[in-house]
């Protein structure tokens, strides 16, 4: 999309990549197309808040963080799809669940808004600690897609910390959801940072999640204690998003992100 | 006395009102208005709400409620007596020829 008042920028984007003509090696765009998909998933969560949230200015703080991943997705789906020559469309529209990577997290349906900060939470903390990680790899674009995302994963780390602790320590209802919440995203967040199949040979250029372990356990149960409410102790889910394992959530989220593009394929607007 | 923006009991988050300054102003500019449950919140809804284009370096917010307005219905006495006093504009006076470096 071409805007004739953008600001002059040399951040990475999707069209950026197209027009630079890099083609991802094959063992890179499988590890790019794994992470691009965990955004794109959550990216279309937050989209279902718009029209939805508490107030109207929550709906812009949900919409701007999912557009933010939205970017990320697109980034890292159009750099996978230069090795395939698949454009992000083809990817995001044309795969089924089963070839979908996301990890299990990202799909969990949005329940009340406490169950969204909650997942919001985890989230944007492992992204943090992802994309600064990321940023050093030795694969020049996986660096610039992470470093564009740094400063934005790190607002949305803010965003909910401030709204984990109003609503830990906000009214006993308030109080009561968001533990909830938190009880209920909390079986997803080990997924998270074990061992990416599509990681395994790529020294130097991927990220290792468990290195990315110690970071989240450091600042998470802090945040949490903080707002009044309990660490969650539930045994983590079985995973498995990267090999194509999904919860029962992810289908009917598909089913609706892809259906414009697969009944009027290349339709533009 | 109402507040401006103020819409009554419907509302269960104050109205804010938002300040902005460019990076090339010196001072904060009105933006607009939002709701938000705290100051602190604010601040972040006024980031989403009105920097999105990189409009802003800095950002100020005041509870729209401690702001306290002229009267609408005081027109006449607040704004229209200055009207034929021209004198108090420095353009009214003539430059004296005798004094240099004016």
């Amino acid at each position: 999309m071409n805007h004739s008042n953008h600001v002059v920028s040399n951040a990475i984007t999707a069209e950026r990549i197209v027009d630079s003509s890099v083609v991802a090696p094959e063992a890179v765009a499988q590890y790019a197309l794994g992470l691009g998909d965990d955004s794109l998933v959550l990216a279309h969560r937050l989209g279902e808040w718009i029209a939805n949230a508490p107030e109207l200015e929550e709906d812009v703080a949900l919409g701007n963080i999912g557009l933010d991943l939205l970017g990320h997705a697109r980034s890292l789906l159009t750099y996978a799809g230069t090795a395939w020559d698949k454009s992000e469309d083809d990817l995001a529209y044309f795969r089924d669940e089963p070839q979908f990577r996301s990890r299990q997290l990202f799909e969990q349906p949005n329940g009340d808004f406490a169950v969204t900060i909650a997942r919001q939470l985890i989230a944007s903390v492992y992204f943090a600690e992802l994309y600064r990680a990321l940023s050093l790899s030795k694969d020049p674009t996986l660096a610039a897609i992470a470093a564009k995302a740094v400063k934005e994963v790190d607002y949305h780390v803010d965003h909910s910390t401030q709204w984990v602790r109003r609503l830990g320590l906000g009214t006993d209802e308030s109080h009561e959801r968001m533990q909830r919440g938190l009880d209920l995203m909390w079986p997803f967040v080990d997924e998270l940072f074990r061992v990416d199949p599509f990681a395994a040979d790529l020294d130097g250029i991927a990220v290792d999640p468990e290195q990315l372990r110690a970071a989240f356990d450091a600042l998470v149960p802090r945040l949490i204690v903080d707002a009044g409410l309990t660490v969650p102790t539930v045994p983590a889910a079985q995973g498995g998003g990267r090999t194509g394992r999904h919860s029962e959530a992810l289908g009917p989220m598909l089913a609706e992100m892809q259906v414009l593009a697969r009944s009027h394929p290349g339709a533009t607007w | 006395m109402t507040s401006p923006g103020d819409s009554g009991g419907r509302e269960t988050w104050p109205l804010w009102e938002v300040f902005i300054r460019s990076s090339r102003g010196l001072s904060h500019v009105h933006a607009g208005s939002l709701h938000a449950p705290d100051e602190t919140m604010a601040v972040r809804n006024a980031r989403d709400l009105y920097t999105r284009r990189a409009e802003g370096v800095s950002i100020w917010v005041v509870r729209a409620s401690d702001i306290t307005s002229s009267d609408p219905d005081a027109k006449g006495e607040f704004f229209e007596s200055p009207q034929g006093k021209e004198y108090r504009h420095a353009t009214y006076y003539t430059e004296s020829e005798s004094v240099p470096h004016l």
